[in-house]
């Protein structure tokens, strides 16, 4: 029986680069993706490639292609990625330099484009899916709009002969279908094979989640060599089933516990995981572990896609300031407080305005709020006080009045940090599928 | 005892929701947990933390259960002013919860 073997080459854009080079050399694989897009990155990429036409793409995809390219055009393995961000074009450019200057001629790279529709839905009467509101509602601070495209126009790219495909927003399980979907010849109306892609594409996007990242708790969950932690791959056959495994002698684990924590990991009804091309079920998914770090995947289904896509769209929302300062020994708690009621108090005195403003002990009460005081008394605290404001100047006044506690403040105040930066937040919205139009375009090196 | 004796969790984020899976390290715990951990502990126990609606889904194939929290993430993830803006550590925060003990429960944890 066929089977097809997927690496994934990192989680998220800052991921350790090394664990893919590894894949790349030693996994046997035929195709690699990268899952490198958070939800506001676009919005940031964007407003790079106003100030400059040839950037917007993901800050780390040319360290990433220099560390992957020679190894995957050696072993014939195909990489897929949604580092284009905000310039898929541009990304592939720079793509195709890297291979140059690593003497990889005539590689072909794939851009894929049309997940902006910031032009379509700017202004426009589309509600917003997280608050009350409209597109239109969010007016001259709108600054990106980024459909969650679907599987079929990298399939469109590794049919037109693509060594590499580079998106912009796809949804992130589609980086890890589409070759299952080209290989297989699955049709794009089969939803129960479509829906297990869907499982096996979750289980990989965040790369070392699954094999024992993002999972240790010592003495009750222990993972080995978690600095040498080994990332996924995904032994896929044509009935959609699966073996998650790593390259042997790679640090972390896979088992049975590892996979279910991601399977559910950003999932709300495990009967509906919504896709560009498939509502997934992931309730009938089972594990079991065939041989060490080797668990198989099986159930999992699927029901016709949605009519609509999911659009991330960037604003500029405010303003936040912030400074953080340490206080330890005996007292500290008490010192921290006071610390936190004189910045109170200056803030009010010099007029800073906040819309939202937060007072709190690190290693008291910053995640527990109310419910963290009656907890022992920790040796050692951190004040942090971070404020929303509607200006640059305002925020940065708040971490000032952190680091003035130096000598102004209790005694012992030490290690004072501060910051302020302006707020490109996302909210998202839905538009009709045939709104969006996908196009291929193609770099040779 | 805690919940940590007899569950291990994950958080993820989407907007300005929280889910936190609830996986029974033994499928056979799993209606124990289904009994004591309800929606409306789980919405007691993040009163002061998180205060919103909480939905509880059940996965008895894989002995877990999944919780989603609404307005967890103080407006969500990319505007929050939270230290842990992802909430991403809300999943420790619930295996604190206190369930009954658990009688005749195998001593090994196992993973």
């Amino acid at each position: 029986m066929k089977t097809i073997r997927i690496g994934s080459g990192a989680g998220y854009s800052g991921d350790r680069i090394e664990p893919a080079v590894e894949l790349a050399e030693r996994g046997n694989i035929s195709y690699l993706g990268f899952e490198c897009l958070a939800e506001r990155t676009i919005a940031l990429a964007q407003a790079e490639r106003l100030r400059d036409p040839e950037a917007g793409f993901d800050p780390l995809l040319v360290a990433r292609m220099e560390a992957v390219l020679r190894p995957c055009a050696a072993n014939g393995v195909r990489i897929i990625t949604n580092m284009g961000a905000a310039n898929p074009t541009g990304a592939a450019k720079a793509t195709a330099e890297v291979a140059r200057r690593l003497g990889l001629p005539g590689l072909r790279i794939a851009a894929v484009t049309g997940d902006d529709v910031l032009a379509e839905v700017q202004g426009g009467d589309y509600p917003l899916l997280e608050r009350p509101g409209t597109v239109a509602s969010l007016g001259d601070s709108t600054r990106s709009a980024n459909a969650y495209m679907g599987l079929a126009p990298i399939v469109d790219a590794l049919r037109g002969g693509a060594d590499v495909v580079i998106t912009g927003r796809v949804g992130d399980p589609a980086l890890f279908m589409a070759p299952l979907v080209h290989e297989f010849g699955w049709a794009m109306d089969d939803w129960d094979r479509l829906g297990k892609g869907a499982v096996v594409g979750h289980l990989l996007e965040c790369a070392g989640q699954v094999t024992g990242g993002y999972f240790a708790d010592p003495g009750y969950k222990d993972v080995t060599d978690l600095a040498r932690l080994g990332f996924p791959i995904a032994e896929v056959s044509e009935d959609g089933s699966a073996i998650i495994t790593k390259v042997e002698g790679s640090g972390g684990r896979i088992r049975v516990a590892t996979c279910k924590e991601q399977l559910l990991y950003e999932l709300l009804d495990p009967t509906a995981y919504l896709q560009p091309d498939v509502i997934a079920d992931f309730s009938s998914v089972r594990f079991a572990e065939v041989a060490p770090d080797r668990v198989a995947v099986s159930g999992g289904g699927g029901r016709p896609r949605p009519d609509t896509l999911k659009v991330s769209v960037g604003y500029l929302d405010s303003y936040i300031g912030e400074g953080q300062i340490s206080y330890v020994g005996p007292g500290a708690v008490a010192r921290g407080r006071l610390a936190l009621d004189i910045v109170a108090e200056r803030l009010q005195l010099t007029g800073v305005r906040t819309s939202e403003l937060r007072l709190e002990l690190i290693g008291v009460d910053a995640v527990y709020k109310g419910s963290g005081v009656a907890r022992a008394e920790p040796g050692e605290i951190r004040i942090r006080v971070v404020g929303r404001t509607e200006n640059m100047a305002e925020a940065i006044r708040i971490g000032n009045e952190v680091e003035t506690l130096y000598t102004n403040g209790p005694a012992g105040g030490g290690g004072a940090f501060k910051q302020a930066r302006q707020v490109v937040a996302v909210v998202s919205t839905l538009v009709p599928q045939d709104m969006v139009r996908p196009a291929v375009s193609y770099e040779v090196s | 005892m805690q919940l940590r004796e007899l569950a291990h969790a994950r958080t993820g984020d989407k907007g300005n929701l929280s889910q936190i899976s609830v996986i029974a390290y033994e499928p056979g715990d799993y209606a124990y947990l289904a009994e004591h951990v309800t929606a409306e502990r789980v919405r007691a126990h993040f009163a002061a933390i998180a205060p919103g609606e909480v939905t509880r889904y059940e996965l008895p194939g894989l002995g877990a259960l999944n919780f989603v929290i609404q307005n967890a993430l103080g407006g969500g993830v990319t505007r929050s002013l939270s230290l842990d803006a992802h909430g991403k550590s809300l999943s420790s925060v619930l295996l604190e919860l206190d369930i009954p003990d658990r009688q005749g429960r195998k001593e090994a944890l196992l993973f």
